[in-house]
């Protein structure tokens, strides 16, 4: 990409300063729509820019922002900022590197919505953040951008950071409404959605870092703009955050549409030197795995593409493992991952990535025969569509699509323990 | 009297400031104050908890299941520096088990255990969204979280043993 539209301390060094960030035009969107706009035509301009929410649901942001209910009062904004996916690390660098196109961000969307309060809620490891982006928010209500009577006008907006404390299931958005809320972090059951009843029961956006980021800059060159990077249903640029086996891991801003080859073997260089590649994880743990034949590698990375190669695009959390994986080991790992995460409110999910954890300790450990991998198969399936929220759900792609694509995996690691 | 309110009155009241003035929000200052008082001596003791519930007007169970939920909240002394080492899939793809393993090794100790001057707890963590940079760990005390990234068994040694001098 010829300029950094997320990433852009890359281009601009010093843009974390709130100086250098207003002489590169930072804060003119957000006045723009406090001074000049209503706050709905704000919202039909995101929905026009086709921008969909980078957090991994990828749904249409400006339509999320449309639903939210006039009737009840008042509105909240969260950003959520809990990015605890393995595999991801790209919001941690937008807020540590830019972080005030992050908070325009928050502020455009919480003019957007008729908020006058916004919360971004940051996983506790990334307690060093929080505090600079407290200094940040104090910097910026010093400078009339945040706080009462913004550029003159009758609106008011303030922004509070508020810190998990390690679990990842707060970045599913009932847990993280939760959290703030001063309870367990434990998902709701849903409708209804948070635009309708949220935080402290009231009209609340929830949205992911990333996409906060990119609102700012849609508002300065508008939404036609927007939509020539990417994919006509997958606009806009998108940050990926590569890891696993390849030469250079890093986040990769690129436009959505890029393939798997692109990225994997021009911008990450490869795999390590005496491997061939195996297998790829498109959305971090929560991930199907794709075999990574021709096809998947010259797959787009968009939302309608990956589904075709059997997964999902995610958080473009791109995970890469080479011939050296043995793919029982790897789900081992993933299972452990949900089990420690799951919440224990749903028995699905609590009592289901238990025992899936148990059945692949022994299989990874060549302790199995065939049967149990059968076992586990099944107990994976009866976890699916029974589960209340994603993590559940999310944790058994791994599992189901492992056994199933890379079957000689299982029997390898069979044959040997009892040969 | 609440101790926890009397030492700490400025930063309770901006605490307290964030979230809305009636009951619910106060609730919403429970995880704050829990930081806060962490801060203190690595550790949330009995009597902070009860202070925390009288300000946040929740029962003291309500107080301990929040702490009992949240990895990073311990309610027992423990040692000063926490190394938390991720070993999650992108991690291990990287070498995080066997660096996890000499680490140990040098140390004589085993994962979950602390150095005999029980300063260092060696433990292994989920993704702390440092991926690209593995092996990498996070240091857990009263002092915060730090992350320390792209490391060797002998960086981490090295700041081992710094933080031992300490």
């Amino acid at each position: 990409m010829a300029e950094y539209i997320l990433l852009r301390h890359r281009d601009i060094p010093g843009i974390d300063q709130i100086e250098t960030y207003r002489q590169h035009g930072g804060f003119e969107a957000l006045r723009k729509v406090v001074t000049g706009m209503d706050p709905d035509d704000v919202t039909n301009q995101v929905k026009a820019s086709g921008l969909r929410g980078r957090g991994g649901a990828g749904f249409p942001t400006g339509l999320k922002w449309s639903f939210i209910d006039g009737q009840n009062w008042p509105h909240y904004v969260v950003a959520n900022a809990d990015e605890s996916e393995p595999g991801t690390f790209k919001d941690r660098e937008i807020m540590e590197n830019n972080p005030f196109q992050f908070l325009e961000g928050v502020a455009i969307c919480a003019y957007a919505v008729k908020a006058n309060v916004a919360y971004i809620y940051l996983r506790g490891e990334f307690w060093h953040i929080a505090h600079q982006l407290d200094q940040r928010i104090a910097e910026m209500e010093a400078a009339g951008l945040l706080g009462d009577k913004l550029f003159g006008t009758n609106t008011s907006l303030r922004l509070h950071t508020h810190l998990g404390a390690g679990a990842y299931i707060c970045g599913e958005e009932s847990a993280l409404l939760e959290s703030i809320e001063g309870k367990l972090g434990q998902p709701r059951l849903r409708p209804p959605f948070p635009p309708a009843v949220g935080l402290y029961g009231k009209p609340t956006i929830v949205n992911n870092v990333e996409t906060l980021t990119n609102v700012p800059l849609i508002i300065t060159h508008g939404a036609e703009w927007y939509r020539s990077i990417g994919t006509e249903k997958s606009p806009g640029p998108k940050i990926f955050s590569l890891s696993g086996c390849v030469n250079r891991p890093g986040n990769y801003e690129l436009p959505l549409g890029t393939t798997f080859r692109e990225l994997i073997f021009d911008h990450g260089r490869g795999i390590p030197e005496g491997h061939t590649i195996k297998a790829i994880m498109p959305a971090g743990a929560s991930s199907s795995l794709i075999v990574a034949n021709e096809e998947a590698l010259d797959t787009p990375m968009d939302y309608e593409s990956v589904p075709k190669v059997g997964a999902q695009l995610g958080s473009a959390s791109v995970i890469v493992v080479d011939d050296s994986v043995n793919i029982a080991w790897l789900i081992n790992r993933t299972v452990h991952f949900f089990k420690h995460e799951s919440c224990g409110k749903c028995t699905p999910c609590r009592e289901g990535t238990y025992w899936m954890m148990h059945l692949t300790d022994r299989i990874s450990r060549g302790e199995a025969t065939i049967n149990e991998v059968a076992l586990l198969h099944n107990v994976a399936n009866q976890i699916k569509g029974k589960c209340l929220c994603a993590l559940g759900e999310f944790s058994i792609e791994a599992v189901l699509t492992g056994i199933e694509r890379f079957p000689t995996d299982f029997e390898n690691i069979i044959t040997k323990s009892t040969s | 009297m609440n101790a926890l309110l009397e030492k700490y009155a400025n930063e309770i009241q901006v605490i307290l400031a964030k979230y809305p003035a009636d009951q619910a929000g106060k609730r919403s200052a429970v995880m704050p104050l829990m930081h806060l008082v962490q801060r203190e001596n690595g550790y949330v003791t009995k009597d902070a908890m009860q202070d925390i519930a009288e300000i946040c007007e929740i029962t003291l169970t309500e107080v301990a299941s929040i702490v009992g939920f949240y990895t990073l909240y311990y309610d027992k002394e423990t040692s000063k520096y926490h190394i938390q080492v991720c070993t999650d899939l992108p991690c291990a793809l990287r070498g995080a088990d066997q660096f996890l393993e000499n680490l140990c090794k040098n140390l004589g100790i085993k994962v979950g255990e602390t150095t005999p001057d029980g300063k260092v707890t060696i433990e292994s963590v989920m993704c702390l969204a440092g991926c690209d940079k593995a092996p990498m760990f996070q240091v857990q005390s009263a002092e915060g979280l730090e992350y320390h990234e792209n490391q060797t068994v002998e960086s981490a040694l090295e700041l081992i043993q710094q933080l031992r001098q300490r």
